[in-house]
């Protein structure tokens, strides 16, 4: 959930979630409010460190007196709001998001989907076996992070952390319009022609996997690729003094990829290109 | 910012496209784009490297702006292109035989033959001379001719040649009696001040600088003006809500971006009677507190461009514009028109704000609503043209005479742009409440021998009637309690050879290539909307179920308009007509 400051004493607002009355910090979110009475509401461009993109509306819920379905993730708790999240529209919006989206993009390794596609009952292959999708071949092109496009469900969340929300590099956009939007480097040059300074940073607030390490790719695609051996460690990275956390994820006692506590007050999930990927040396057997 | 250039280097002509915008910032992104477009034809790797270094934009970020609008390119292409409209009316009139002639005389579509090519174009605006064609030249200056109605000939004929001088033609009313709104159309000289003010012209700005801005609020709302570009807001509310906010400065928009299909009357208002719109916009500031205005004007409207240009410089140097208007000590306005690049989606309400501060023309999620959070994140008024033209009739006339006009609920006249099969094409200025039989009699009605099969209300994101509801009163209440919409105003006529199903994918088609992918539901949902479509063409499956359940989510989860009403259409066919089956 978004940490709200509450620094400063703020006004508490009351409304109602499925019946029940909440009372939540002014300023705080529909979903802010669900997640602390313990409702869970399925996001996918929802970023824990990001300013909401509300782009791929799978967290709407209804409000009543409002014509449309409203973006949970987005929308601030007003006082006497009534809401529903789980209604027959909310279902069918659910459900059909998740088949529009399955049908176009591989969810194959999109943790939780499988789950709230089954919940809903979607079946994207109802759209038929002629249904546009974005498939296109995996872009390797440097030894550090794999862009695997047809994972892409445009969530807007690496352009964000690329841009002004955190790393100001800038390296990527959303280009084209449409069906064809698509995130890419300027005139799709590859990305060590681009602004890119590797902080991977992309790659920690990826929903998908269309950003992954390239360790992680390979391993995947050699089938060696295992959650159930892996092992989380947090530690601090020794590159520097500012202090930074690091969770090793450990495979086979090998270094497979290296992500950072969003919740951590140094980084809320950033590292640089030595956090993330310098752990060659711990390696390096003498 | 600290920016990563590419290493391509711009060529002199490219240097000079770009030499006006040095100590420009990023708003001025759309403008630069405009200007090697304009000069070169396309915008080259080094062109928009030199973009970036002038106004301080990354290069990832303007290359996503640039391939957002149809009408720039970003691959080398002919200086010379020629758009073929293919949309709802011109579809009608004979479009597709124009590009069959095309296809046979010069190529296929996009490819580039000997420095000219051809394409497919939404909705070129001009549906009462449909079909049309609008051509391109890239140069200095650049040059644009319009082709309107266009042949298969005429239309082989403007791929050989360089554009005439000419820029279209002057719009054509055909009533006279009773007008308010187009009065001065095709009757004064748009490019004349001196004809506007013999013609009643700055009367009103006059009396709204004497009344004050409060009064000139006041006035609006007690006239009951509704917005006409389709949401129908109350003016007067979006005003006083803006010139009550604390923050500022407040900013005025005029959008002229008028591109849903079958929409023509904001162009006839432009090019007929531009200074109109400079006065209507200067009381708008005046009343909201705005010392910047900005007409969002789509690019596919040269001739409007022009005149608007011309309008807005004579006003400037005749003290109608700039500073202590008309006099009015401590009231300084101007306007500045930004150029649209071919993006429907910039006709919504906030997605113009991004494209004007030079990001992509991705609306914004709302609240915060452009009265608190506008233009550069600031109190904004977003008002069309037609909205705006309305404004100097109430200050002339009086609240409570205009209105007197229309109905209780839907105040005022009301513009309508009739095309397709109908007798006389073009803007038509009535009441509201007037019938739809009233309206189509005005027009002609259908061609003689021919029947009527259906009318589409309100454009591709508006809905069909059927020849038996000619007697709806033509007002928004009616509209609504029929389950319709007059949206901005298309009343599209098809008679009994029209082809309904290739009508239904070409609206599909529209809303698939105007989405701005932004939403899940309008991003997928209208390529599986027109897929579905084509399916039921080729195969006859029934896709009813999968259309509703698609439609209905496109309309309750998208993000802005575009996606909420890409179904309406289709659905009232399904509904109304029975097609689809």
């Amino acid at each position: 959930m978004t940490i709200v400051d509450i620094g400063i004493p703020r006004r508490l607002v009351e409304f109602t979630v499925d019946g029940s009355t909440v009372r939540v910090p002014e300023g705080s979110t529909i979903l802010d409010a669900c997640t602390a009475a313990g409702k869970e509401i399925p996001t996918l461009c929802y970023g824990d460190t990001l300013e909401p993109a509300n782009a791929c509306r799978v967290c709407m819920v209804e409000v009543e007196g409002s014509r449309t379905l409203v973006p949970s993730c987005s929308r601030k708790a007003e006082p006497g709001m009534v809401v529903h999240t789980d209604s027959p529209r909310t279902r069918t919006s659910r459900k059909v998001v998740l088949e529009l989206l399955a049908s176009a993009t591989d969810l194959s390794t999109t943790p939780g989907v499988a789950e709230w596609m089954a919940e809903a009952g979607a079946d994207p292959d109802r759209f038929g076996p002629d249904a546009a999708t974005v498939a296109q071949p995996a872009l390797v092109d440097n030894e550090l992070y794999v862009r695997d496009y047809e994972k892409c469900i445009l969530c807007y969340k690496c352009v964000d952390a690329c841009g002004d929300q955190w790393q100001n590099s800038f390296a990527i956009s959303v280009a084209g319009r449409g069906f064809d939007a698509r995130i890419s480097t300027e005139f799709s040059n590859p990305l060590p022609d681009s602004a890119c300074v590797y902080c991977g940073n992309c790659v920690e607030v990826c929903p998908t996997g269309a950003l992954s390490f390239k360790r992680e790719y390979d391993k995947r695609a050699d089938g060696t690729w295992d959650d159930s051996r892996q092992t989380a460690t947090t530690t601090v990275c020794t590159f520097c003094g500012v202090g930074c956390n690091l969770t090793l994820h450990v495979q086979d006692n090998e270094i497979v990829k290296v992500t950072s506590p969003h919740e951590s007050s140094v980084t809320h999930g950033n590292l640089c290109i030595k956090g993330r990927f310098g752990w060659q040396h711990v390696e390096k057997k003498a | 910012m600290d920016l990563k250039l590419l290493d391509a280097v711009a060529t002199r002509e490219e240097r000079a496209a770009v030499a006006g915008f040095a100590g420009g910032g990023r708003d001025q992104l759309l403008p630069a784009l405009h200007a090697v477009n304009d000069r070169v034809g396309w915008i080259s790797q080094g062109a928009l490297n030199l973009i970036c270094e002038t106004l301080h934009v990354p290069p990832a970020d303007a290359y996503g702006v640039a391939s957002f609008y149809s009408l720039f390119a970003l691959e080398e292409r002919p200086e010379r292109v020629v758009h073929v409209c293919t949309d709802l009316a011109c579809r009608v009139n004979g479009a597709d035989t124009v590009c069959d002639v095309l296809t046979e005389h010069v190529g296929a579509a996009g490819k580039a033959r000997g420095g000219v090519t051809w394409q497919r174009s939404p909705c070129l605006g001009v549906c009462e001379r449909a079909p049309a064609a609008l051509t391109f030249q890239a140069g200095d200056p650049a040059a644009t001719e319009l082709l309107a109605p266009a042949t298969g000939a005429s239309a082989v004929l403007a791929t050989r040649r360089e554009p005439s001088a000419s820029d279209g033609l002057a719009p054509v009313i055909h009533q006279r009696d009773g007008l308010r709104l187009l009065r001065r159309v095709g009757v004064v000289d748009p490019s004349s001040l001196d004809d506007y003010r013999a013609a009643g012209g700055y009367a009103a700005l006059r009396n709204a600088l004497r009344m004050g801005e409060a009064a000139v609020i006041r006035e609006v709302t007690d006239a009951g003006l509704l917005g006409r570009g389709g949401a129908a807001f109350p003016t007067g509310r979006k005003w006083a809500a803006t010139a009550a906010q604390p923050a500022g400065p407040h900013y005025l928009v005029c959008n002229a971006d008028e591109s849903e299909p079958g929409t023509f009357k904001d162009r006839v208002l432009l090019e007929g009677d531009p200074f109109a719109l400079v006065e209507s916009m200067t009381i708008a500031a005046f009343a909201i507190g705005a010392r910047h205005g900005y007409v969002y004007l789509r690019g596919e409207y040269p001739r409007a461009l022009r005149l608007l240009r011309n309008a807005i410089d004579v006003a400037r140097e005749r003290g109608f514009l700039g500073a202590d208007v008309m006099g009015h000590e401590g009231f300084s306005f101007d306007i500045e028109i930004r150029r649209g690049a071919g993006a429907y989606i910039c006709g919504e309400e906030t997605a113009i704000f991004n494209s004007i501060e030079g990001f992509r023309g991705e609306p914004r999620t709302k609240p915060p609503f452009p009265v608190e959070q506008g233009l550069f994140g600031k109190p904004t008024v977003v008002n069309n043209v037609e909205t705006l033209v309305n404004v100097p009739l109430i200050l002339t006339e009086g609240a409570a005479a205009y209105r007197a006009i229309g109905t209780e609920a839907s105040a005022g006249p009301k513009l309508f742009c009739l095309s397709g099969n109908v007798e006389r094409p073009g803007v038509y200025e009535v009441p509201f409440g007037t019938t739809l039989r009233e309206l189509l009699s005005l027009a002609g009605g259908v061609p003689e021998g021919r029947e009527m099969r259906a009318i589409l209300l309100g454009g591709a994101a508006g809905g069909f009637v059927r020849p038996d509801e000619l007697d709806l009163p033509l007002t928004l209440e009616d509209a609504r309690a029929a389950k319709t919409t007059l949206g901005s105003g298309v009343v599209l006529v098809l008679d009994d050879l029209a082809d309904l199903g290739g009508f239904l994918l070409r609206i599909a088609s529209f809303f698939r290539d105007e989405s701005c992918g932004q939403c899940v539901p309008c991003r997928i949902g209208t390529v599986r909307q027109e897929e579905a479509i084509r399916r039921v063409l080729s195969a006859g499956s029934d896709e009813r179920p999968l259309l509703r359940e698609v439609g209905q989510v496109m309309r309750d989860s998208s993000i802005c308009g575009l996606g909420q009403t890409a179904w309406n259409a289709i659905e009232s066919a399904i509904d109304r007509l029975g097609a689809l089956q």
